[in-house]
């Protein structure tokens, strides 16, 4: 069996880490967790996520930050990045797209959808696409 | 009274004359003499010469009077009689020309005072007769002035060039200054004046490009921009071109709309919408997430299960803090929609009272209302309800009137539809509630319940059996109190507001050449000030500046500029009892340096005319290093001008002048009284200058120069 994937869970909000680490480690990910966008940084540096769930009103460093830095690093190459975000117009979407995340996901979302979408994700030749 | 340099001529004339006949007689008797007889004639003209001089010198004093009689009888008073006659013309009807000269001139005078009263008469025959006319046109120019007052919307009509022709009493309530720029800087609204300077200049030329653009490919174009008004105020600005001849843009009509609180209202709206959007979205993830977890791992350990609980518990109250957060702060934006309408509640009650009495033929009497009460409503609406309300219970019971009232306080307001008798079950206006509103035979799909919807409203009915006493209550939302037309206190106070003139729409072109522009066409700003004493350069100042603008040839008496100033220094007793202004009254009043740039703005693209102007403009002039502003346009003096008219008079004091011209004086030595004088009486002297050949403003300001009195210096 293959090694587990690594997700790393960035929010401010203790309530949906809680929920979302509980729902990962059910469902058999590797998981760390972050609760501003400097830690997201340094854990993304140090533990090499496979994904990381990206909120975006957050202190110190903002979600688009993050995942600008990222994606500005060819060694986080390989990270995918996904959004959970409360801003969900149309404009903000675009934003998060365009910054270099794989997929935006407005709150509130399905859990199971949530699972689903990050599965695919792994799909051969979808990798990085939104 | 001077002697005039004429008599001088004369008697020197005279006396050369008496001198020379003399002469001639002596030489022509010395040489008709034999040779031999004139040492002898010498002789004896030797003996008399003291008779011969004292002759020759009572000769010419004889000869003097008569020429300096003659002359003041003559060419002198015909001189005086015809600036008489020029001023018949000008002055009033029971003006009369009367001369000291010879007899014939007498005669002259007669029949010139003949002829003034033909002219009078026919003037006054002609005047007659124009007076029926004259009476229907003003019906319809006030006609037309009151559908202007009572306009809710405010209107600006300018010409092509963007000179203002008219405009009504909302429209100055709009762009009036705020009362906390009372002395900054502003342009007012007035007639002739550009409208660039009251909206974003920018704004105004690209509407003016749009509308120039439109003419001739849209059917009705027009243009609407939202702009800010120098007083602070947002108005909602739609522009109308109206076309002159070859469909050419002849001027544009503004209406203005103060929309500062529907905007305002709208972005509360907005506000509401956004932080529901992403306020409520986090926790109903959490919530969604921690519930999902439960349902999806029924199998977790109990530690974990109450932890979840316990967060979709956190959470709904989480969501409700938000929702009634949210809610609250953006209480007014639910308040109705922009169709809705704040009106006073008594206003509201005439029209239903109007409503209900015609489509019942039932009395309907307004028994009590606050007069205080303003509700945010839909009134046609709200009047239809409840002549709806009435027709039914008319239609279902036997009633013989009904009441009406209004009241309440808090949130909400409460309309009252009463009546005495038949007493109506409760179930009845649940029944009503949901009817399509019919009356007569007009009928709208709208139930009485949709109407509620909309405003926000509830309806019920209560009964006082006792005193058998029944009324339908509406609770309406309050609204606010709309600020009422300013009308502008006039200070003329026996004429109409001039809020137009479309005489303006023939004018063309800027400042340009104002020396080659016609007198009675310039725009004029008439000022006076009074002053602490008559010496400026000794560090008397400014107190009062008072100032009347004359466009078109009308003195414009509503745009006027009357300001105290505080001088910052002692006022003499002596120019006290001149103009009656104290220590005291100007002591809270601003001071020079805030009023000048003002009375400059008020004066811009205007000809300024003062009496005795060398003196105010030199108090000015003082000013322009401190304040730094400068008056740098035209100045006419009706001193002057006035001894350019009249150059055989002495007084050109302002009284005299207006007796002369026949202006009535009213309310001297107040600087906007003396400003107002001096206005008339230069309305006056300008076809008195015309007469002279003085038609436009660089020849008067050339006369002017030429007379004797430019040579005083102040």
């Amino acid at each position: 069996m293959s090694e587990p994937r690594k997700v790393l869970i960035v929010d401010d909000e203790p309530n949906i880490l809680t929920a979302l680490e509980f729902l990962f480690k059910r469902s058999g990910y590797e998981v760390r967790l972050a609760r501003d966008g400097g830690e997201a940084l340094r854990e993304a540096d140090a533990w090499r996520p496979d994904v990381m769930l990206l909120d975006i009103m957050m202190p110190v460093k903002n979600g688009y930050e993050v995942c600008q830095t990222v994606r500005e690093r060819p060694e986080l190459a390989g990270v995918r990045i996904v959004m959970l975000s409360a801003k969900g117009s149309e404009a903000e979407i675009n934003k998060g797209l365009s910054l270099g995340a794989d997929r935006y996901v407005t709150k509130p979302f399905s859990t199971q959808e949530l699972l689903a979408t990050i599965d695919r994700l792994f799909e051969p030749g979808d990798a990085g696409k939104p | 009274m001077r002697t005039p340099k004429g008599v001088v001529l004369w008697v020197g004339a005279a006396c050369a004359g008496v001198l020379l006949v003399l002469g001639v007689g002596a030489a022509l008797q010395y040489w008709a003499a034999a040779p031999e007889n004139r040492p002898h004639l010498v002789e004896v003209v030797a003996e008399g010469l003291p008779v011969v001089f004292f002759g020759t010198a009572m000769l010419m004093v004889f000869a003097g009077m008569a020429a300096s009689w003659l002359f003041r009888r003559h060419p002198h008073a015909a001189r005086q009689l015809a600036e008489q006659s020029r001023s018949l013309l000008a002055a009033e009807s029971g003006f009369r020309v009367s001369t000291a000269g010879a007899p014939p001139l007498v005669e002259l005078a007669a029949a010139i005072n003949q002829l003034a009263d033909a002219y009078h008469r026919i003037e006054h025959d002609l005047e007659a007769r124009s007076v029926e006319t004259r009476a229907r046109v003003e019906e319809e120019r006030d006609r037309f002035v009151a559908l202007m007052s009572e306009l809710s919307q405010g209107v600006v009509v300018c010409n092509a060039d963007g000179r203002i022709l008219l405009y009504n009493p909302r429209a100055a309530a709009l762009l009036a200054p705020s009362e906390s720029g009372r002395h900054g800087d502003y342009t007012p609204l007035g007639l002739g004046r550009s409208v660039l300077a009251l909206l974003d200049r920018q704004q105004v030329v690209h509407a003016l490009d749009m509308l120039q653009h439109q003419i001739g490919h849209v059917d009705r174009p027009q243009a609407r921009f939202v702009a800010s008004a120098a007083n602070g105020a947002l108005l909602r600005v739609q522009v109308a071109p109206f076309l002159g001849a070859e469909r050419k843009l002849a001027g544009m009509v503004f209406a203005l709309d103060d929309v500062g609180q529907l905007m305002g209202r709208e972005s509360q709206r907005l506000r509401l919408l956004q932080s529901l959007a992403t306020g409520v979205r986090a926790p109903v993830a959490n919530l969604r997430a921690a519930t999902e977890n439960l349902v999806s791992f029924p199998d977790m350990p109990a530690d974990r299960r109450e932890q979840f609980v316990e967060i979709a518990a956190a959470e709904a109250r989480v969501l409700t803090e938000r929702l009634n957060a949210a809610l609250l702060a953006n209480a007014d934006a639910l308040k109705g929609s922009l169709t809705l309408e704040d009106m006073r509640a008594v206003d509201l009650l005439a029209v239903a009272q109007r409503r209900i009495a015609e489509a019942l033929q039932l009395p309907v009497a307004i028994e009590d209302a606050d007069a205080e009460l303003w509700l945010r409503v839909d009134s046609y609406a709200i009047a239809q309800a409840m002549t709806f309300l009435a027709a039914r219970l008319a239609g279902d019971y036997d009633l013989h009137g009904f009441r009406l009232r209004a009241g309440g306080g808090g949130n909400f307001g409460e309309i009252d539809l009463v009546w005495t008798g038949a007493i109506v079950g409760s179930d009845a206006l649940s029944l009503w509630e949901g009817e399509p509103m019919r009356i007569g035979k007009e009928e709208t799909p709208l139930t009485l319940r949709d109407v509620l919807e909309r405003h926000g409203a509830e309806a019920w009915l209560q009964v006082d059996k006792i005193r058998q006493i029944s009324r339908f209550r509406l609770l309406l939302p309050r609204g606010q109190a709309v600020a009422p037309v300013a009308h502008r206190t006039s200070t003329a106070a026996d004429s109409r507001p001039e809020y137009y003139d479309f005489d303006l729409f023939e004018h063309i072109g800027g400042v340009g050449e104002l020396a080659d522009r016609k007198l009675a066409e310039l725009a004029y700003t008439v000022f006076d000030t009074e002053t602490t004493g008559l010496e400026p350069s000794a560090g008397d100042e400014i107190i009062s500046i008072g100032a009347v603008r004359i466009v078109n040839g009308r003195v414009l008496k509503q745009e006027v500029f009357e300001q105290l100033v505080n001088p910052r220094r002692p006022i003499s007793r002596e120019s006290t009892a001149v103009h009656g202004i104290d220590g005291k009254q100007v002591a809270g009043e601003p001071p020079i340096g805030q009023v000048l740039p003002r009375f400059h703005r008020f004066c811009e693209d205007t000809v300024l005319v003062a009496h005795n102007a060398a003196f105010d403009m030199r108090f000015l002039e003082l000013k322009e290093a401190s304040t730094g502003v400068r008056f740098g346009q035209p100045v006419l003096d009706t001193l002057l001008l006035s001894a350019v008219v009249h150059p055989s008079v002495d007084n050109h004091h302002l009284d005299m002048i207006a007796e002369r011209v026949g202006v009535r004086v009213i309310g001297r030595h107040t600087a906007l009284g003396d400003a107002l004088l001096t206005a008339d009486v230069f309305l006056r002297l300008v076809p008195l200058l015309a007469e002279r050949g003085i038609v436009t403003l660089g020849q008067a300001l050339e006369a002017s120069r030429a007379t004797y009195h430019s040579r005083l210096q102040y």
